[in-house]
């Protein structure tokens, strides 16, 4: 159970601000190690993006549309072997736009096979275009970009393009712009086994994740935002949340990099080489996201776990983020999500630009958000016809909804581009015993790659505390 | 620490990592990498744990000693003679 505030202690080893994946992974790994660790959330519940809410009987979930296989391993390494045991396949993913309609596992083989045969492409350029993505490494040359990479090897095949990128693209925001190593690295993270989800829903995650702290010693608490990080003589001492001081030996950040840096910690503790990287950080884009419940009673039909749709010409990332974006993604949760939960609902989630959302009216803000959720419908009739008369609950959410809750720059649904990846790892460097964990630098990103930085940076908090 | 000792450290933290991982046929020269499947992550695991357990600092740029078990074993002697 979370501890009040007023019952906290005087100090910690170390503290752990948000409760992301990233930073419940690096309280669990550091209370594992024997220290002892505080836990500070500012919302009232556990999770960060990692998250879902109840209306009406319907539970909707906010970031639980897919993920790599990779998650068994992590899961069961860094958690334990009940939620490794409750992942599952997702698999139906399919893709409908002008160019084609296809029904895929989302995996190396299938996709192997869609190549040759849907797209006319040769057995060899396949097997090297697969050798390439799975040999990159974050450390690699970074000058190529994604657009580079898939022109050397399917020119001018803007469809190709479009069925390797726009998966992704609602993965991590990631752009054809951006180093072909962040692209290759997520890729071939699905393409190992298709894409998994967390069967009983993000809540009883985030509530197994919560009891296994707990066995851990995690000292939790909620509903507490952290106003500033106390550093004395170049090291951190400790936190301010809400004029009450707690002291640390070390303080792990899991708000946003820019966040940590720009908010949290005065200027003045860091050099001007790293402010000034810093300050070239690139937040990456918001979402927008329209939420669904189906009647009790009723029923829809299987038509495919995760549907990317869209009904532009072509693939483009910029149009991806228009504010009357013809894309998005339908993730359609049916009763199997949550076994004994007899319900379906359906999310449908956009790409999206915060400052599109934060310089209209109130007026404006609320015909836009109208305006969202009925094209969402209206495209949702064409994969499930008559879903419109079975819809009991919609809502919306958008960037501002994601910057009110998280407290990220600009509602950043994922991170930072990859620039931010440096500045998160040297941030120790510049104030001894000052760590940022979460999603960052493209790769970092997602659930997968929060967790697993998380116990990245539970290694250099450890070394740093038993030195 | 003896040199068999080491080794039997050594699988023992890559058998809590993984309780699948078959030693029967381990090559002591061969990257352990390739032959038990162990990825990045992995190899952080058995650093922390060394941590862990005898307060060894093994800095990132020595964790290309950890390749084999034979070079685990040459790299960790000295680190581990008291111990
Ligand atoms: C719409 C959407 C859909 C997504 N879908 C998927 C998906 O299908 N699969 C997938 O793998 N990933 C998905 N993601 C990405 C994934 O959810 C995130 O990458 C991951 O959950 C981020 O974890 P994190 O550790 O970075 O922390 P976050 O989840 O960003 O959490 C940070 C936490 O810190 C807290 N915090 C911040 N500042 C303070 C402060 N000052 N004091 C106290 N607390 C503070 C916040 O309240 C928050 O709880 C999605 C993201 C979005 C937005």
């Amino acid at each position: 159970m979370p501890v009040f505030l007023k019952d906290l202690q005087e100090s910690y080893d170390v503290i752990i601000i948000g409760s992301g994946l990233g930073g419940l992974t690096t309280a669990n790994r550091l209370a594992y190690c024997g220290h002892k660790v505080l836990l500070l959330e500012h919302h009232h519940r556990l999770g960060g993006l990692a998250t879902w809410f109840k209306r009406r009987g319907h539970i909707f979930d906010i970031s639980l549309h897919g993920f790599p296989y990779g998650m068994v391993k992590t899961c069961k390494k860094y958690w334990n072997k009940e939620i490794m045991q409750s992942i599952v396949q997702l698999p139906n993913i399919v893709f409908n736009n002008p160019q084609f309609n296809l029904k895929t596992t989302f995996n190396k083989e299938d996709f192997t096979h869609l190549l040759q045969t849907r797209f006319g492409v040769e057995a060899s350029t396949i097997k090297k275009f697969f050798d390439t993505v799975t040999s990159m490494n974050f450390y690699d040359d970074q000058s190529m970009t994604t657009r580079e990479l898939f022109e050397e090897f399917f020119p001018c095949r803007s469809d190709i393009h479009r069925l390797l990128m726009e998966p992704i693209t609602y993965a991590n925001g990631s752009t054809l712009d951006d180093p072909a190593i962040t692209y290759g690295i997520v890729f071939s993270n699905f393409m190992n086994k298709g894409v998994y989800t967390f069967s009983g829903g993000t809540d009883k995650l985030i509530g197994m994740m919560e009891k296994e702290l707990e066995k851990n010693g995690v000292t939790i608490c909620t509903k507490a935002k952290v106003n500033k990080i106390l550093i004395e003589k170049g090291k951190v001492c400790g936190v301010s949340v809400d004029g009450t001081t707690i002291k640390a030996t070390a303080v792990v950040s899991n708000s946003g990099i820019t966040n940590t840096i720009f908010n949290l910690t005065e200027s003045h503790h860091y050099s001007d080489e790293f402010l000034t990287k810093a300050k070239a950080v690139r937040v990456n884009n918001s979402s927008c996201q329209v939420y669904m419940g189906i009647k009790k009673g009723e029923t829809i039909e299987d038509v495919g776990d995760l549907l990317f749709t869209s009904t532009a010409d072509e693939f483009d990332s910029e149009e991806l983020l228009d504010l009357h974006t013809k894309s998005k993604t339908f993730s359609i949760y049916y009763p199997k999500t949550r076994p004994g939960h007899d319900r379906y609902t359906i999310v449908a989630s956009m790409n999206s630009r915060y400052s599109d959302w934060a310089e209209l009216t109130k007026e404006q803000y609320l015909a836009e958000k109208e305006s969202l959720i009925d094209r969402s419908i209206k495209d949702l009739e064409k994969y499930i016809p008559g879903v419109t008369e079975k819809i009991d609950w919609v809502e919306a959410a958008t960037p501002k909804t994601f910057n009110t809750y998280t407290l990220h720059t600009r509602g950043t649904s994922f991170g930072t581009k990859f620039e931010g990846l440096d500045v998160s790892r040297s941030i120790h460097k510049q104030v001894g015993g000052l760590f940022h964990v979460g999603s960052v630098g493209i790769i970092m990103s997602g659930w997968l790659g929060a967790i697993n930085y998380g116990v990245i940076v539970s290694n250099d908090v450890d070394s740093y505390l038993r030195a | 620490m003896t040199n068999e000792e080491i080794k039997d450290l050594v699988l023992e933290i890559i058998e809590d990592i993984d309780d699948e991982a078959d030693f029967d046929s381990l090559d002591p020269d061969q990257p352990l990498r390739d032959q038990l499947d162990l990825d990045s992550m992995d190899f952080l695991d058995i650093v922390m744990e060394l941590r862990k357990r005898h307060q060894l600092q093994i800095p990132e740029e020595d964790y290309p000693n950890l390749a084999t078990l034979n070079s685990c074993v040459m790299y960790l002697e000295p680190l581990l003679k008291d111990a």
